[in-house]
């Protein structure tokens, strides 16, 4: 949800759970999210926790739509109005990465689909589907 | 969490004693998590505002990713009240509207009912709040499945007969 320059900037929460941008292409192409495992993360013991997930996946669609609309020269600002997400398989103690996909940008509302996923891009352990609100204004 | 529980025999599940002993570790910790209130088949944490979980530094609310850790564990809670006993489960769907913005620099508090359970799942519904609950942040409906046994037998029936659009969400926590 930074709107800004040339770089793009977490904030202060993906430093909580620990996430970088692991792989920034250019062109409006969506970055890759990696969130290396730490206690912070943990639910029950050995598992990552849903929450956390949930963080990595919103801050992945966050960035892709971000890379879009820069890309698109549109204003970068925007909202969620919703958010379904399926945990799929049980996230490890392991790194955990994430890319959205920008599916749709209208005039007034945007859809991102994101994965995330540990060993194998192939087989995701959860996936969601945000729908944005975008605007040209301060929210 | 299964190193603070006790024999199955006797366990008698005390949410706020639990949480106390939960919050010290994972991501329940990370968030800060804290205790407010339960009943059967539901159950309320709060979030302090802390620098840490803002998710945009120009307007300074917090995370969605972090209300969404606070429903999600919020929910789990409420599932144990519904059984009136531990029994581990995952998240399996989550679905989030987000009605409002936060305020800025606000504690958050969920509230979270466990409306069914059956053999394999238990079904949740909610809402996020900073302050006041008849004007929440955010809704939240979800399911999670069970992973194992439970820890103690559980009383039937786990459903109660009524409207299960229930009262608990305007009890106080108290």
């Amino acid at each position: 949800m930074i709107a800004g320059s040339a770089n793009y900037t977490l904030p202060p929460y993906a430093d909580l759970l620990g996430i970088s941008i692991s792989d920034s292409p250019e062109n409006g192409e969506p970055p890759t999210l990696s969130m290396p495992f730490h206690d912070g993360l943990a639910g029950r013991p050995g598992m990552l926790h849903g929450g956390a997930i949930a963080g990595l996946l919103d801050m992945a669609a966050n960035a892709a739509l971000t890379a879009s609309l820069r890309a698109g020269g549109q204003a970068s600002r925007f909202k969620p109005i919703g958010m379904t997400i399926d945990y799929v398989r049980a996230g490890k103690e392991k790194p955990t990465l994430a890319r959205g996909r920008v599916t749709r940008i209208g005039r007034r509302v945007a859809t991102v689909i994101v994965e995330a996923w540990q060993d194998d891009d192939s087989r995701h352990i959860a996936a969601a589907r945000i729908h944005m609100l975008l605007s040209s204004e301060a929210i | 969490m299964a190193q603070i529980m006790t024999q199955a025999s006797d366990f008698i599940l005390d949410p706020a004693r639990m949480f106390r002993t939960t919050q010290r570790y994972g991501h329940s910790h990370a968030l800060g998590l804290q205790y407010v209130g339960h009943g059967v088949g539901w159950a309320e944490l709060a979030m302090p505002w802390k620098q840490e979980l803002v998710g945009d530094i120009q307007t300074e609310t917090m995370a969605t990713g972090a209300i969404i850790g606070l429903l999600d564990m919020t929910a789990g809670v409420s599932v144990w009240t519904r059984l009136e006993t531990f029994r581990p489960q995952a998240t399996l769907d989550l679905r989030i509207d987000y009605l409002r913005a936060a305020h800025p620099r606000t504690a958050m508090a969920a509230r979270v009912e466990c409306y069914r359970v059956t053999h394999e799942i238990a079904f949740v519904r909610g809402i996020a709040h900073d302050g006041d609950p008849s004007d929440p942040v955010a809704h939240m409906a979800g399911s999670f499945m069970f992973t194992g046994e439970p820890m103690a037998p559980l009383k039937p029936p786990h459903n109660p007969p009524a409207n299960p659009l229930a009262d608990s969400f305007t009890k106080d926590a108290g």
